[in-house]
This record gives C-alpha cells, structure tokens and sequence, in this order.
C-alpha cells in the first residue's frame, strides 16, 4: 500500500512541473504587453521600463518562469492585471461559493444515483431500468445551459418560488437566502453528474448480480433489498471513487457555463471575467489550481481504491 | 473476425428500433440543415416591424429581436453546429488514431513520452483553454474546429494505443512482420483495419461532444461571431429575452437535444455491437 502511495506521488511531481511549464508558456505565447495595464498616460518611457524591470519582465524566459515558480510557493499566484489586486487573494475568496455549490451537487448526484443505478441494473429492460435509462440518456446529452434557462423561466419566472440568479438578495444576510439562490444551479449540476454515475453504478450491478456470491445469498434466503444494498453496493461504488477523483478538477472549471447563466460569484464566473479581460495572471492561477486539484483527486482516487480493493496493489 | 465485427455493428443498429430512430432524425437534421437555403425567408433579414413575433403561418417558429425568422436561423444554425462537430470529431480522430497506433505500435520512449504529453494535456482544464483560445485567435469556423478538436482526442488515443497492443501481438501481425514488411505497411494494411470499428464508435460519442462544446462556446460568446447563428449563440439572445418571448429559447435547445441524444444513442449501440460479450442483451 505505501509503495503505491510512494509511486503514484512521485509520479504526480514531473505531472506538476510540466503542467506549470504548459501554463507559462500558454500565457508567454499569448499577444499583448502586460506592462501597458500598468501605463498610465503621464508616463515617461524610464518609468515605463522601471516598472518592467520591477515585473521581472526583462529577463529571458526561463528566468520569468522560475521567479513566477519562486513566488507560486510563496502563495504569490501575481496580480490581476485588471484590477491589481493580487490572484490568490480573489480566488480563495471565491472559493466558498464554488466548492459550495459543486459541493452540494456531487452529494446530491451520488446520493440520487446510487439508489438509481442499483433499481435500473436490478430491474434490467423492465419499465423502471428503460425510464431510468431514458432520464440518464437525456441527462448526457442536454446542453447545461439550455436546461438551467428552462428551470429559470419555469421555477424563477413563471412559479415566482425562487430568485433568478446571483447568490444573494441584496440587504439580506441569512443562509435560507443563500441556499433559495442555490437550489436551481445545484440541481443542473446534480442532474448532469448523477446521469453519468447511474451509468456506471447501473452496468456494474448487472455484472454484480451475475456473480456466484449473489446466488449463494439468495440461497441463503437473504431478500433483494439486502443483496443489493449490503453486498452488490459495496463493488458498485468503486468506479464511483475514480469518478469522484475525476471530478475534484470540476470544482473549479466544471462549473463555468452554470455559474455564468446563474451569475453566481464562484470561480468559474471569475475565470469567465478573466479570459474575457485576458487577465492572464488570473486565467494562470485558475488553470493551475484546477489542474492541481485534478492530480490531487485522482492520486486519492487511486490510493481510495487501493484501500477499498486490496487486490489493486498486486496489479500495479 | 473483421468480418464479424463489421457485420455485428450492422445487425445491432438495423435490429434496434431506437437505433433506427435515431438515424433517422439525425438524416432529416443533417437534411434540414443542407437544404436550409431552400426556406423561403433569409435567415440574416432584418425586420424592425416584425419583431418578437409569436409563431405564425409565415414564421413558423416565431421571430428574434431583430425580427428575422426564427426558423430559417435555426436551420443555418445547424450547418455551422453539425458541420463543427462533425469536423471537430474528423481532427479528433485523426490525432488520437495517429497518437495511439504510433504509441502501442513502437512502444519504447515514443510511448512513453506522448502518453506522458496525454496525461499532461488532460490534466489542464480544457474548458478554460478553449475559452482562452478562442478569444486569442480569431472566432471561426475553422478555429472552433482546431481548438475543439485538439482538446478531444487524447480519449480516442487510450482506446487505439489499447487496441493497437492487443492487434500487435496477433499471429499475422507477427507473420507479416517476419515477412519483412516495413512498419509503415504493416500498420496501414494489418492493423488499422481491425480498429476501425472502434474508431467508428469513438468517433460517434466525439461528435456529440463535440456539438455540445461549441454549443456552450457559441453560448457564452465565444463562438461563431453575428450576425450568424448557431444553435449555442441563439439561446445567449433567447435568454435575454425569457420574460418577453420565452419560447425563442426552446427551439435551438431542443435541436441541440435531439443531436446530441441521437448520436450518444448511436454510439452505445455501435459499442454493443462491437463488444456482445461485454453486453449481453
């Protein structure tokens, strides 16, 4: 078990290094001058290359990249070049409403789909596995937005039960605001998520039930509900860990179109303002937080699975 | 065993009524969008008495806020998204054919040095990226299917570099090789034509992906510029517009639906057709 751990995060390190040179130079190559957010008109050409040398960018570019790798570790992800304020600070401020909201939703999808999976892989080609099936095939294909403007005009506009958009009413205070804003873009992002799981949960249980352990239950006299839930559950959820590894990296960009139609105020709809200000700095710090969260869930996805399916080991 | 392959995708999507189905609502959209230049109203007309126009006889779907029809642009609108995916998956498949029959077949530091690239790739987010991609280079037909094609295709990769190692190891793989035929010939003639049905089946999933990237692309502005249409830039207006004529928005998304359910619809029966033992029915 350790040797896996040991292996998978020193695989993770060179992941890391080439992800950050990916980053750099994806900003390097891009055109415009990030001095000129700092020009003022009043300037004279010394201040203007005073403040360049200040940026460090009059050094050759592997120095930038080590100075920009330097202060990284120092928590310094640069400063917006919009507003000047520094990276790191605007996205840990976001970061409540984003893991928030993805947060609830990946509960509410596992939650949903668990019970799903299992009634659709029990039920095979009977009425309940074809409208479960239906619903997962629709909740795969259906463009998020176009789904979140239906729930809008229908709950929000129509109905009047819930707010539009944003995540608070302006002048209120309280957690029942919050969670009333949040009800509609986290069950858009529950219903694409959990088509996905049931997918999976579904065709694992029909492998399940073919096993021999299920025909030895049954012959025990142990009833469906407890064939399913006690036993045929614990293999099913497996491939749900790796989804969910999978999914850490959506915590931050997963949720872009969705909180931009909500307007709601989470990373995504920064990164959103940001490539359309091309705000490097910002777009640089997002990018490598997500792709750090990506690596960071799938190496505990894989040390999970390791704990829950001790054969893992012996095949790696 | 080609053979068999090719004949159980046949049996598999003639015998499924939903695969029927979904074949053909696929042909009339593809139809609908080649013979858009046959509707009678020009999808670009303004018209600034007719606007915000519920259906009617004339405009069967109603018109925009500019006061075009709002049918005729859903037509043309589905040109551009059809014809993106489509060549979206094309690029895709290209890549990921070439990156994984050259990474199973070689082997060695090749193979270790693109499937390092691979997992590098994928460990960026590519919705961001293409975001940014987007705005730098200029917003097109072309571009949109550079940049979502090269952001697909490291999944297709993975299956072909699985499936190449597999097909490498087969006896007349092995005879041609001892034959001396070059690397090259044996790739072309021995292994890529018992891949191709999962090429078939990863590429169809690609398309629908596809369709929906540049439908969120084109929705959030990033995509296909006014004052052309595409299923995803149609519902950016239609949202603006849901107090005053909310069913704008239910046309274009439904159409996006329909695509993308039909072709995921697809892809799973090909995939059962190529795999009857991983998926008894």
């Amino acid at each position: 078990m350790r040797q896996l751990i040991v292996r998978r995060l020193l695989q993770t390190i060179p992941l890391l290094f080439f992800v950050s040179i990916a980053c750099f130079a994806l900003v390097k190559l891009a055109p415009g001058d990030p001095v000129l957010s700092f020009v003022t008109p009043n300037m004279h050409p010394e201040d203007i290359e005073r403040i360049r040398h200040h940026l460090g960018l009059d050094q050759p570019a592997y120095m930038q990249y080590l100075l920009w790798l330097k202060e990284m570790f120092r928590g310094n992800l640069g400063y917006s070049l919009v507003n000047h304020q520094p990276v790191a600070h605007q996205i840990i401020e976001r970061i409540p409403a984003t893991a928030g909201l993805m947060g609830s939703a990946l509960l509410l999808a596992v939650l949903i789909a668990i019970p799903l999976g299992l009634a659709a892989g029990s039920q095979r080609n009977r009425w309940a596995d074809k409208l479960i099936n239906l619903i997962s095939y629709i909740g795969i294909s259906i463009p998020i937005f176009w789904l979140a403007i239906m729930l809008i005009y229908l709950f929000a506009i129509q109905l009047h039960w819930l707010p539009v958009m944003g995540m608070r009413t302006i002048g209120k205070e309280s957690a029942m605001d919050v969670i009333k804003h949040g009800i509609l873009p986290c069950s858009v992002l529950a219903f694409s998520f959990l088509s996905t799981y049931v997918r999976y949960i579904r065709s694992g249980t029909i492998g399940q039930l073919k096993e021999e352990y299920v025909q030895i239950q049954y012959a025990f006299g142990s009833s469906k509900r407890i064939v399913l839930f006690r036993h045929v559950m614990k293999h099913v959820l497996l491939p749900i860990i790796t989804l969910l590894g999978m999914s850490m990296a959506e915590l931050v960009t997963g949720a872009i179109v969705t909180e931009t139609v909500f307007s709601w105020p989470g990373i995504g709809s920064l990164g959103m303002t940001a490539v359309k200000g091309l705000d490097y700095p910002v777009i640089m710090g997002i990018t490598l937080l997500s792709a750090l969260l990506l690596i960071i869930g799938n190496l505990l996805a894989d040390i999970l699975y390791g704990f829950a399916d001790p054969r893992i080991k012996t095949t790696r | 065993m080609n053979r068999t392959k090719w004949r159980n995708l046949k049996n598999e999507w003639l015998s499924n009524k939903i695969g029927i189905a979904a074949s053909v609502v696929l042909a009339i959209l593809v139809l609908g969008a080649i013979g858009a230049f046959l509707s009678p109203n020009d999808p670009n007309a303004l018209d600034v008495l007719g606007k915000l126009k519920p259906p009617s006889a004339n405009h069967w779907f109603g018109t925009d806020e500019y006061g075009r029809d709002y049918f005729a642009r859903a037509l043309y609108g589905g040109r551009v998204s059809l014809l993106v995916g489509f060549s979206a998956m094309i690029v895709a498949t290209i890549v990921g054919t070439v990156v994984g029959v050259v990474s199973g077949y070689f082997g060695g530091w090749l193979d270790n040095l693109l499937m390092r690239l691979l997992e590098i790739i994928m460990s960026i987010p590519s919705f961001l990226v293409m975001l940014l991609l987007s705005v730098l280079l200029k917003p097109g037909i072309v571009t949109l299917v550079i940049i979502i094609g090269l952001l697909m295709w490291m999944n297709m990769a993975r299956i072909i570099r699985a499936e190449t190692l597999a097909a490498k190891e087969r006896e007349y793989v092995l005879y041609a090789k001892a034959s001396g035929q070059g690397a090259f010939g044996i790739i072309l003639r021995h292994i890529l034509p018992g891949i191709v049905p999962v090429i078939i089946v990863s590429a169809t999933n690609n398309i629908a992906s596809a369709i929906l990237m540049e439908s969120s692309l084109s929705f959030l502005g990033f995509g296909i510029q006014p004052p052309n249409a595409t299923w995803g830039s149609m519902l950016t207006s239609a949202q603006g517009h849901i107090m005053d004529a909310p069913y704008l928005a239910l046309l274009p998304g439904a159409l996006i639906l329909l695509t993308v359910l039909c072709f995921n619809i697809l892809g799973d029966i090909l995939r059962v057709g190529l795999e009857p033992k991983l998926v008894k029915r």
